[in-house]
């Protein structure tokens, strides 16, 4: 009986002294890696496609972003979004003028315009803002992908 | 000495409030890195500009039609996945001869390993790509008939790269990038308006 009453006193319990550090620290890592969302989308979500011959946009802040894709109502045909609000094609060129607004003059040639747009969207919308973009002179885009193979695009 | 008497804050819950906050950043966090694939828009043409004359043999035609189907060159349908393969062979032809190129300031490709075919194109400097896409086109189609020509321009870079300087495009210094972008294989994919 001698086992059973030895162990009756019970383990110590482990020391979780630390354990506030350690959750201290990843905390600070999702603090300082954390990108809060600027614009809240009012399109459905787009999903990208994909492709693999791909480039990292670098320097966040000259990047001004162009939403395509669906109503969230499910209406047809495309819509634009630029910054938090459905707009139409003609508005791209007040909203590259006023994003040039926000930056000095020696970043403006540097500045990109990333096309955020749905795999289901069709290419005359994409087109209508092309040709907006190059009467305004904001001559880089991006076509926002997902990497991987472009053959995923087609099924 | 009261002090000796002060209680220990309880620090118990001082892992909980952390998690707390620890799971809220992990629920807003987005590690979405942006990428996509650049390109650079023409600028606007002036209407009264006559456009250059192209020989036939120096452009690629790629027609993308409303169903998402590829016409390479007017003639044949081509599925995405052989498309990069068709536009190295005829980027990399390098079918000019000297009298040919003399005009235009080149001289012969002497880097290029394509068949070296009269009819298709002279010399990488000389070949276009031309893109023309119908307003019905999806838009992944789209993009994945650009990610397979600027595809065919990296392969190419690429290979030029390892022969001569024995690593890969990414890895070359900018003076060397700019020589294989500007001399020997430069990027010249026009893109058509749509049609409607």
């Amino acid at each position: 009986m001698a086992k059973f009453g030895k162990k009756k006193k019970g383990l110590p319990a482990v020391n979780t002294a630390a354990l506030p550090d350690i959750v201290f620290m990843l905390l600070f890592f999702f603090m300082v890696t954390t990108v809060m969302r600027e614009t809240e989308l009012k399109i459905q979500n787009p999903k990208l496609p994909s492709a693999d011959q791909v480039k990292k946009l670098e320097k966040k802040s000259l990047v001004s972003y162009i939403y395509v894709g669906k109503a969230k109502d499910k209406t047809p045909g495309d819509k634009i979004q630029l910054n938090d609000r459905i707009s139409s094609v003609s508005d791209i060129q007040s909203f590259i003028y006023s994003e040039r607004a926000q930056h000095s003059e020696q970043e403006i040639p540097l500045l990109t315009t990333s096309i955020k747009a749905d795999r289901k969207s069709s290419v005359g919308t994409i087109t209508d803002i092309k040709l907006q973009l190059r009467d305004v002179n904001a001559l880089k885009i991006n076509y926002s992908t997902t990497k991987g193979s472009a053959l995923d695009n087609i099924k | 000495m009261a002090r000796r008497d002060t209680p220990e804050i309880n620090a118990g819950s001082m892992a909980d409030i952390a998690f707390l906050l620890l799971i809220f950043f992990l629920v807003t966090t987005t590690m979405d890195t942006d990428i996509g694939i650049s390109r650079k828009l023409p600028e606007k043409q002036d209407p009264n500009v006559v456009p250059p004359i192209l020989k036939e043999k120096n452009v690629f035609e790629v027609n993308v039609n409303r169903n998402d189907e590829i016409l390479v060159e007017g003639n044949e349908y081509m599925q995405v996945k052989d498309l990069r393969e068709a536009a190295i062979k005829f980027i990399d032809n390098g079918g000019g001869t000297a009298a040919d190129l003399q005009s235009a300031g080149l001289s012969v490709c002497s880097w290029c390993e394509g068949d070296k075919d009269p009819s298709s194109s002279d010399h990488p400097k000389k070949a276009v790509i031309s893109l023309q896409s119908d307003r019905g086109t999806s838009y992944a189609m789209y993009v994945a008939v650009q990610n397979e020509l600027v595809g065919a321009y990296t392969d190419l870079r690429n290979k030029y790269a390892k022969k001569k300087f024995g690593r890969l495009f990414d890895d070359l210094t900018g003076k060397q990038q700019q020589e294989i972008t500007t001399n020997i294989y430069p990027q010249i994919i026009s893109e058509a308006e749509p049609t409607k």
